[in-house]
């Protein structure tokens, strides 16, 4: 644990496109989420009325009940997306850098 | 000893239940006996007592006592956190907001799931990769650890008994309907049996109560869902149709109505909700439980796919409840539809167990609730219990030179304590509508413990000195918002009007603490100062790498 291995993980170009990609990729999917939900809140706030309209003529199904059942299934979905390339692509990423950290030391 | 203790104690809980169930002396409406419920509740009761006791010999070392060792898989951890996540309040209390307010409850319920994604995205594997016991171990992994620490126990206690109060009442009512059982008799129940399982089985019985707890809950909704959407042919028209029609909101049912009748509450809730779930010490102390981030990851996803599925079953369960239960004058105290629910307006869901699937459904229900009020409440208590042992004495007082044995013993007591602040709060709040004051709790999470949390990993320049600021100023800030406000200034405390017009505190608090964060970190010259942002860099790389995390170390 010492503080060398970490010197020589920062310093191995590997780690800086893990960091970028994995960062990339997580803030996108993040910004997903809170512009997506915070927009709803915004129209909750602001314009709560059009949530109220039903989608179609005559179906009792509103706008609003539509966006959110819409948003709970995407969310989970985005988790979904978010936790598979980061068990696969990401960590054999970090396994990569932490070994030849470790090579480097022998 | 340990095994003598549990065997009484749980007999002594059983025989006091059972001489109450058959003698409702002092209930203000006499409740007939319900049988199902009770032996359902027995057998929920010995089972985990069974798990408490196998629990009480695997725990032998802090790590046993706090996370299960580490070696509990994504699966069960991600059952375990919606067990957490899913509580007494969910249940009943989000039940009632959708039957008493329609879409209302609907909005509340996605502001409780949206934080997950985000938890996932930003800082589950840092989390996983630099904590240890407590969400504190990163917050103080490069700075004063006595000075940071004191400050993350402090508000880490605080939203504890926020979130313990809410807990309690809901209790409390729940046996008070199905028992017959004084309030105050019922509260004392659940803080003794919490207290059980938590100082003889730590984190490992708290998980599993937490695990089955979870499958019950989901099953236990599942069925009472089916049954009730049934009688309206599964179809979402028809019992809207007939929802809005007798519903006293009529078409404004599915409107965003009173509950968010102005913008600022709605924005304040939703980032309340979202960010205060980042900042629950008993859900942050679940990443610590799994061996690695891949399982952090893990877990989440399925935690957040138990959760947004539960929260689609209970705004059906509380559409459908309008027309079940709410027009059916058994339900209502002297019979008068309209007028008050018997049991108290939290009790909608296990009357809507009644009408679809009789005794044996209520039973099943009431227990399933009881056993996840117990079960969130262990989870809490150990929460708040580990940040007086492993923060406050371990590293504050002691300066990491306690025994492992010496500090177990402090959590056991630390958990006694809790366990009677829980029941004098629960009786102090016995009025007070309980999904309300679970959003109180996650105000206070979000302003004193997510602002220096997500800082202290993302943002190279905090010190010390701007974490103080940061969490002691959004602490304050969101404590005394809530204080002033009508919630607790005019409903607990008998006054007339509200200092602080609203209601959720964190659309103020949070940019308090993140302001006095950011400036007393800028303005901060020292030395130490100077340190603690060089330590960022090694610190960056273990978040990133999860190399030298805690149980993940055997290379």
């Amino acid at each position: 644990m010492s503080s060398a291995m970490y010197e020589r993980m920062r310093a191995n170009p590997k780690f800086q496109e893990l960091v970028a990609r994995r960062g990339r990729f997580a803030w996108t999917l993040a910004a997903i989420v809170l512009t997506m939900f915070y927009g709803f809140v915004m129209v909750v706030a602001f314009n709560p009325t059009s949530l109220g309209q039903p989608v179609a003529e005559g179906s009792m199904l509103t706008v609003g009940v539509a966006v959110e059942f819409f948003m709970f299934v995407f969310f989970w979905v985005l988790t979904a997306v978010y936790v598979k390339r980061a068990n696969t692509e990401f960590d054999a990423l970090t396994q990569e850098i932490v070994k030849e950290a470790w090579k480097e030391q022998k | 000893m340990i095994r003598q203790l549990i065997t009484a104690l749980g007999l002594l809980s059983l025989s006091a239940l059972a001489v109450a169930a058959g003698d409702p002396l002092g209930a203000a409406e006499k409740q007939a006996t319900n049988w199902h419920a009770i032996i359902m509740f027995c057998i929920f009761v010995t089972m985990t007592m069974g798990i408490t006791y196998w629990a009480a010999s695997r725990t032998k070392s802090t790590a046993d006592f706090y996370t299960a060792g580490g070696g509990i898989t994504g699966f069960q951890n991600g059952l375990a956190i919606a067990g957490d996540y899913m509580s007494a309040a969910t249940l009943l209390g989000l039940t009632a907001m959708v039957y008493s307010q329609g879409y209302d409850g609907y909005i509340y319920m996605l502001a409780f799931f949206a934080g997950w994604p985000i938890i996932l995205f930003l800082m589950a594997e840092r989390l996983r990769n630099l904590g240890k016991f407590t969400f504190s171990d990163i917050t103080a992994y490069r700075l004063d650890q006595g000075k940071v620490r004191t400050m993350a126990a402090i508000s880490s206690l605080t939203v504890v008994c926020f979130y313990l109060i809410a807990q309690m009442v809901g209790a409390g009512q729940l046996i008070k309907l199905l028992f017959g059982l004084e309030y105050n008799v019922a509260i004392f129940a659940v803080g003794i049996l919490m207290m059980v399982y938590v100082t003889f089985g730590g984190m490992v019985a708290t998980t599993w109560v937490q695990i089955i707890k979870a499958c019950m809950l989901l099953a236990g909704g599942t069925l009472v869902m089916f049954l009730a959407f049934g009688q309206f042919g599964f179809s979402f028209q028809t019992l809207l149709e007939k929802a809005t029609a007798v519903h006293k909101l009529g078409p404004k049912l599915m409107y965003p109505g009173s509950l968010l009748a102005d913008p600022v509450t709605a924005i304040s809730l939703g980032l309340g909700l979202m960010f205060g779930t980042a900042g629950l010490p008993h859900i942050l102390m679940r990443f610590f439980t799994v061996t690695d981030a891949k399982e952090a990851r893990k877990s989440v996803l399925y935690a957040s796919g138990f959760v947004a599925y539960f929260f689609n079953v209970i705004f059906l369960m509380g559409l459908c409840g309008i027309l079940i239960v709410g027009q059916n004058p058994d339900f209502f105290e002297g019979g008068t539809i309209g007028g008050k629910l018997i049991g108290g307006g939290n009790m909608v869901a296990m009357h809507l167990a009644k009408a679809v699937g009789g005794n044996m459904l209520l039973g099943f229900l009431a227990a399933v609730a009881f056993a996840t009020i117990l079960a969130v409440v262990s989870g809490l208590a150990l929460a708040g219990a580990s940040a007086i042992s492993h923060d406050l004495y371990a590293r504050v007082i002691k300066k990491g030179q306690a025994s492992e044995a010496a500090e177990i013993r402090v959590s056991k007591i630390a958990t006694i304590c809790l366990g009677f602040v829980a029941i004098i709060l629960g009786i102090l709040f016995e009025k007070q509508n309980i999904a309300f004051m679970v959003g109180l709790a996650f105000g206070v999470a979000a302003a004193a413990n997510f602002p220096v949390l997500i800082l202290s990993m993302y943002w190279k320049g905090l010190t010390t000195r701007g974490a103080l600021f940061g969490g002691y100023g959004g602490l304050i800030s969101a404590v005394l918002f809530v204080l002033f406000s009508k919630s607790v200034w005019v409903d607990v405390l008998g006054n007339k009007a509200a200092l602080f017009p609203y209601t959720q505190p964190a659309l103020f608090a949070m940019p308090i603490a993140f302001v006095l964060a950011y400036i007393f970190s800028k303005s901060d010259s020292s030395v130490r100062a100077k340190a603690e942002v060089d330590a960022f860099d090694d610190q960056y790389v273990r978040a990133q790498t999860g190399y030298g995390a805690a149980g993940a170390a055997s290379h």
